[in-house]
C-alpha cells in the first residue's frame, strides 16, 4: 500500500475507532410517559408486579428526592439537568417472557454479540481467545431498564446460588430483598440514590449461601439504548458466611449528541468470613471530542462488611462517561474486616471524573487499602476524592492510600482531594499522592527502541496503571488494557 | 433553646452580632474615618459580614473547625490595662522591637529608632497606604478579611527598601485580658522591595486564662530577589481564639518563609494563602502545633502557582494530649502557566491520647503537564519500636517519650536556621511538658 494511503487510512481508523459500541438497536420499545412524578413511580411498580411495601418504599425515596437539591460539590461542571425531560421506564416490547434464551429477540443477541458479551453460555468473552483457557462466566444482561438475559442460571442453582434480575428476586425472594435492600445504601443517602429508590427497574440480584464458593464469575452487562432515557439500575449482592465470589460489571451506550444519566445504586453485603470481588469496566459514552454528549454517570456504591474478617474488594476501570461522579466504599464493621479500592480513571477531550472512595473504619483491626491512578488527557479533569475515617472503636486499624496522577497534555487538570479523620490513637493512616508528566527519558527509551508515541504513550501508561490492572480477572484486564490504549488515542502528539 | 443564654442575661448581642454592633458604634471614632477610601472598605465589609457572617461547618473550607464557642460570648472593647514593659514576652533576640497591646500600637513599648527601613504603626500611616492596605486581602471573599477589614484598629507597617538587608524585627501582639472577652484585629502590612530581606520574629499571647480573640491579617508583599523569613510564636491563654490569616504574594525569585508555633489557645485557626506571582518564587510553610486537652488547632493553607518553575515545601507536625482536636487544611494550586512547578507537603500527626482527633485534607489541584507534586500525610501514635530501644539502652519511658516527640517535631523547625526560633521551641515544648505533667498529676 502506497505511504500516503496508508496515512490516511491509520488517521480515519483512529479518528474512527475511538467508540466503537457507538452503534444503537433498532428494536420496538415500551416505553413510560415521558417525565417523573408519583403516577410514573407507581408505573415503573405495576410494571414490575411489585408487592405493596415496595411501592410503599420507592414512594418514600420519591418524596425524599423531592425535598433534596442536587449537589453541587463535585469538581465537575454540567447544565442543569431536567428530570422531567427524560423517560424512566423503557423496555425491549416481548410478547411473553422467555423461558430461554432460544427465545430473545435475535435483535438482542445480535447486539451483545456485536458487544462481545457471551449470551450462549459460550467459554469466554469474545476478542480474548489465546488468553489461556478461561472459566465460564455467567452474565446478566441490562437492556435499558429491564434485564433480557440471565445466563447459567441453572447450574448456578445447584450450588445454591440466585443469580438473577434483581425484579425476579423481588417476586421468587422477597424475603431476602426486604431483608437486605436499602440497608448498606438508605432511600435518601443522598440526591442519585433517592432518585434511583424510587425509579429503579433493574439490576442484578446475588445471594451466595453460606460456605459456598461461586464457580464462576458472574457478570452484569449493562447497556443503554433508547433514547432521552436514563439507566436506574440497582445491583444487591450477599455474600453469606464464609462465601466468596468475584463479579464483573460492563457498560455501553450509543453515540447520541444529548447526555444522558445514569444513576446507579450498588449495594453489597459481606457476612463473616465472606470476600466479595467487585470489578467494573465502565465504557459508557464519553461524548465526542468536542464534549456533546455522553453519559452522565451519577452512581452510589457502597459495601458493607458486617462480619468479622470479612473482605470487599473494589476494582474499577474508568473510561467512558462525559462525567463519571462515584465513590464506591466500604463500611468496615465487622473485626478484622478488610476493604480495598483499586482505580484507574481515565479522562480524555472534554471528559470529567471525580472519584475515589471511603473506608469507614469501624472495627477493630479493620485494614483498608487505596491505591487511585488518575489519568488525564485532552481537556480532561480528573479528581480523586477519598475519606478515611478512622471511629473511636477501631482499634489497630490501618489504611494506606496511594494516589498517583498523570498528566498527559497542558490543556487537562489532576487533582487530589483526600479527607483523613482519625479518632483512634492506636490506629495508623498514611496517604502519599503524586502528580507528574509521563517521563522525556522514559519516551525517548521506548522511541529508540523504534515504537511509535503513541505506542510509548500506550506502554508507559499500562504500567503506570499495573498495580490496578492486576487485580482484574483476567478476561476484564485484556479488555482494560485495550480500553486505555483506545481511550488515550488522539491525546498524543 | 437555652434560656438562660448570656444574652439574656446582659443584652449584649453575641457571636457576628456583637462584631457589627461594635462597628456600628465605633465607625465614627475607628483610625481612618475620615479618608472616604477607609470608611468604603470598612462599609463593603461589613456589608458582606452582615451576609455572611462567621463561616459555619457547611462551608468546605471551615468542614472540621466550628466557631461554635467562639459565638457564644460577645465580644467587648478593651480597655488596655498593660502600663509597663513587665508584662511583655521576653525578647526574641532582636535589636528592634514593635509592641501592640489590645490591638493598638504601643510607642512607649516598642524600640524601633535607628533602623535601615521604614516602620510604623498603620493608623498613623494609614492616610499614604491608599491601595496599599487592601489589595490582598478581599472582603468579599473571606469572612475573617471582612471581619478585619470593618474593625481593624491599627498594626505594623513595614518597608524595607530595594537591597536593604533588615536584620531581625520582633513584633508583639498582646491582649491584656479583663473580665469580658475582648476582641482584637490587627492588619499588619510588611512589604519587601526588590532584593531586600527581612526576619520578621511575631509573637501572640495573653495572659494566662484571659479570654480574647486575636484575629490579624497580614498583607505580605515580597518583590523580585526579596526574602520575608516570618517566625510566629503562638502562646494564647488556654481560654482565647487565635484565627489568624496572612495573604503573601511573592514576585520573581523572592522567597516567602513562614513557620509557626502554635501551643496555646481554646481554638486557634492559621490561614496561609501564599501566591507565587514571578517565575522562581519561592515559598517554605512549617509549622509544629502542640495541643493540651481542650484545645482545637487548625493550619490551613493555600499556595497558588501562577507562574512557572516556582518551588514550595511544606511541612507541618501536630502533637495531641488529652482530649483535643488538630486540623491540616492543604491546598496546592498549579494553573496552567506554572509548568516545571515543584510543590511538596508533609502533614504528621502523633496522638498521644485516645481522645485525641485529627482531621487532614491535604489537596492538590493541577492544571499544567510538566509538573512535579506530591503530598504525604501520616497520622499515628508513638513507634512501639523505638520507645522499645531507647528503653532497652536505660532510657527511663517518660525520657524516651520527649525525646521521640522532639525528634518528631524535628523536621518542621529544620527549616527554622535562626537560633532564636529553635530556642524558643525548646522553651515552648518544654512548657508545654510541664503543663502535661501537671495535668498528669
Amino acid at each position: 500500500m502506497p505511504a500516503v494511503t496508508e496515512t490516511i487510512d491509520t488517521v480515519q481508523s483512529v479518528t474512527e475507532s475511538q467508540y466503537k459500541w457507538g452503534f444503537s438497536t433498532d428494536i420496538e420499545m415500551d416505553m413510560a410517559p415521558k417525565g417523573l412524578n408519583e403516577d410514573i413511580v407507581r408505573f415503573i411498580s405495576a410494571k414490575k408486579n411489585e408487592p405493596q411495601w415496595l411501592l410503599d418504599w420507592r414512594l418514600r425515596a420519591f418524596a425524599a428526592w423531592q425535598a433534596m437539591e442536587e449537589p453541587r460539590w463535585a469538581m465537575v461542571s454540567f447544565p442543569p439537568i431536567d428530570y422531567q425531560d427524560a423517560y424512566y421506564y423503557a423496555a425491549p416490547k416481548q410478547k411473553v417472557a422467555p423461558k430461554s434464551l432460544d427465545e430473545v429477540d435475535p435483535e438482542l443477541l445480535r447486539t451483545y454479540e456485536k458487544l462481545g458479551i457471551p449470551l450462549k453460555e459460550q467459554a469466554v468473552l469474545a476478542g480474548v481467545e489465546g488468553a489461556g483457557e478461561s472459566p465460564a462466566i455467567a452474565v446478566d444482561a441490562v437492556f435499558d431498564s429491564v434485564s433480557v438475559a440471565t445466563t447459567f442460571k441453572d447450574r448456578l442453582e445447584k450450588e445454591g446460588i440466585i443469580f438473577c434480575p434483581i425484579s425476579e428476586a423481588v417476586q421468587n425472594h422477597p424475603e431476602l430483598v426486604q431483608r437486605y435492600l436499602g440497608t448498606v445504601v438508605p432511600q435518601s443517602d443522598n440526591y442519585f440514590a433517592a432518585l434511583n429508590s424510587a425509579v429503579f427497574t433493574d439490576g442484578s440480584f446475588v445471594y451466595i449461601p453460606k460456605g459456598v464458593r461461586c464457580p464462576m464469575e458472574l457478570s452484569t452487562y449493562f447497556r443503554i439504548n433508547a433514547k432521552s432515557t436514563g439507566q436506574f439500575e440497582r445491583t444487591l449482592i450477599i455474600a453469606d458466611e464464609r462465601s466468596q465470589v468475584s463479579y464483573l460489571e460492563g457498560c455501553t451506550a450509543p453515540m447520541r449528541d444529548e447526555n444522558q444519566l445514569h444513576a446507579a445504586v450498588v449495594e453489597l453485603v459481606a457476612l463473616e468470613d465472606a470476600t466479595i470481588k467487585y470489578s467494573t469496566v465502565q465504557n459508557w459514552y464519553p461524548g465526542d471530542a468536542e464534549g456533546r454528549g455522553g453519559i452522565y454517570n451519577f452512581v452510589t456504591k457502597r459495601a458493607a462488611c458486617r462480619g468479622a474478617r470479612s473482605k470487599v474488594s473494589w476494582t474499577q476501570v474508568e473510561t467512558g462517561s462525559a462525567i463519571t461522579w462515584k465513590y464506591p466504599s466500604c463500611i468496615l464493621q465487622g473485626e478484622d474486616s478488610v476493604g480495598e479500592f483499586y482505580s484507574v480513571a481515565i479522562t480524555n477531550n472534554r471528559q470529567q471524573a471525580d472519584t475515589g472512595t471511603k473506608m469507614i473504619h469501624l472495627g477493630a483491626r479493620t485494614k483498608s487499602t487505596i491505591v487511585s491512578k488518575g489519568i488525564s488527557a485532552g481537556r480532561g479533569q480528573n479528581t480523586y476524592r477519598g475519606l478515611v475515617r478512622i471511629g473511636p472503636k477501631a482499634s489497630g486499624a490501618r489504611n494506606f492510600t496511594q494516589c498517583d496522577s498523570l498528566l498527559i497534555g497542558d490543556q487537562c487538570g489532576a487533582h487530589t482531594v483526600p479527607y483523613i479523620e482519625n479518632r483512634n490513637m492506636t490506629a495508623k493512616v498514611e496517604h502519599e499522592a503524586t502528580t507528574s508528566r509521563i517521563a522525556e527519558d522514559q519516551l525517548f527509551y521506548c522511541r529508540q527502541r523504534g515504537l511509535t508515541q503513541e505506542e510509548a504513550v500506550g506502554l508507559i501508561v499500562n504500567g503506570f496503571c499495573r498495580e490496578v490492572l492486576k487485580e482484574l480477572p483476567m478476561e476484564f484486564a485484556v479488555e482494560a488494557q485495550k480500553l486505555l490504549q483506545i481511550s488515550l488515542e488522539g491525546s498524543v502528539g | 433553646m437555652n434560656e438562660m443564654s448570656p444574652t439574656a442575661l446582659t443584652g449584649a448581642p453575641l457571636g457576628a452580632d456583637s462584631f457589627l454592633h461594635r462597628y456600628e458604634g465605633l465607625r465614627q471614632r475607628l483610625p481612618g474615618a475620615r479618608l472616604p477610601w477607609v470608611a468604603a472598605l470598612r462599609e463593603r465589609a461589613a456589608e458582606s459580614f452582615r451576609a455572611k457572617g462567621f463561616p459555619t461547618r457547611r462551608d468546605e473550607a471551615w468542614k472540621y473547625t466550628d466557631l461554635a464557642p467562639l459565638l457564644a460570648l460577645g465580644f467587648a472593647e478593651p480597655l488596655s490595662s498593660v502600663d509597663d514593659d513587665a508584662a511583655l514576652p521576653p525578647s526574641q533576640g532582636g535589636a528592634a522591637r514593635a509592641v501592640f497591646v489590645d490591638g493598638r500600637f504601643r510607642a512607649d513599648l516598642s524600640a524601633l529608632d535607628d533602623l535601615p527601613y521604614r516602620v510604623g504603626s498603620v493608623a498613623e500611616a494609614l492616610p499614604r497606604l491608599d491601595g496599599a492596605l487592601g489589595r490582598l486581602a478581599q472582603p468579599s471573599e473571606q469572612p475573617l478579611a471582612a471581619l478585619n477589614a470593618m474593625l481593624f484598629e491599627d498594626g505594623l507597617v513595614v518597608r524595607v527598601p530595594p537591597g536593604v538587608a533588615g536584620g531581625v524585627l520582633e513584633l508583639v501582639s498582646m491582649a491584656s485580658g479583663g473580665e469580658r472577652p475582648t476582641a482584637l484585629h490587627p492588619r499588619h502590612l510588611i512589604r519587601i522591595e526588590d532584593g531586600a530581606s527581612l526576619t520578621l520574629i511575631e509573637t501572640t499571647t495573653g495572659p494566662e486564662g484571659a479570654r480574647y480573640l486575636q484575629a490579624p491579617v497580614f498583607e505580605i508583599e515580597v518583590a523580585e530577589g526579596g526574602r520575608l523569613n516570618h517566625a510566629r510564636l503562638q502562646t494564647e491563654s488556654r481560654a482565647a481564639f487565635n484565627l489568624s490569616t496572612v495573604y503573601a504574594a511573592v514576585a520573581g525569585g523572592g522567597t516567602y518563609d513562614s513557620f509557626v508555633l502554635n501551643a496555646g489557645g481554646r481554638l486557634v485557626r492559621n490561614e496561609i494563602h501564599t501566591a507565587l506571582q514571578g517565575p522562581k518564587a519561592a515559598c517554605h510553610l512549617n509549622g509544629a502545633q502542640l495541643l493540651a486537652d481542650g484545645q482545637h488547632a487548625d493550619t490551613t493553607t493555600v499556595i497558588d502557582h501562577a507562574a512557572p518553575d516556582c518551588p514550595s515545601r511544606q511541612t507541618y507536625k501536630t502533637v495531641l494530649a488529652g482530649r483535643s482536636r488538630g486540623v491540616f487544611q492543604g491546598k496546592i494550586h498549579v494553573h496552567q502557566i506554572a509548568q516545571r512547578t515543584d510543590g511538596y507537603q508533609m502533614n504528621q500527626a502523633l496522638l498521644l491520647s485516645p481522645e485525641a482527633e485529627v482531621d487532614s485534607k491535604p489537596q492538590l489541584e493541577i492544571y499544567a503537564d510538566d509538573v512535579k507534586c506530591s503530598h504525604g500525610a501520616t497520622v499515628g501514635a508513638l513507634d512501639a519500636d523505638q520507645l522499645f530501644y531507647l528503653r532497652a539502652r536505660g532510657i527511663p519511658a517518660e525520657a524516651a517519650r520527649r525525646m521521640l516527640v522532639r525528634a518528631f517535631l524535628q523536621e518542621a523547625v529544620e527549616a527554622v536556621e535562626d537560633p532564636a526560633i529553635q530556642a524558643a521551641l525548646d522553651r515552648t515544648l518544654q512548657a508545654w511538658w510541664q503543663a502535661e505533667d501537671r495535668e498528669a498529676a
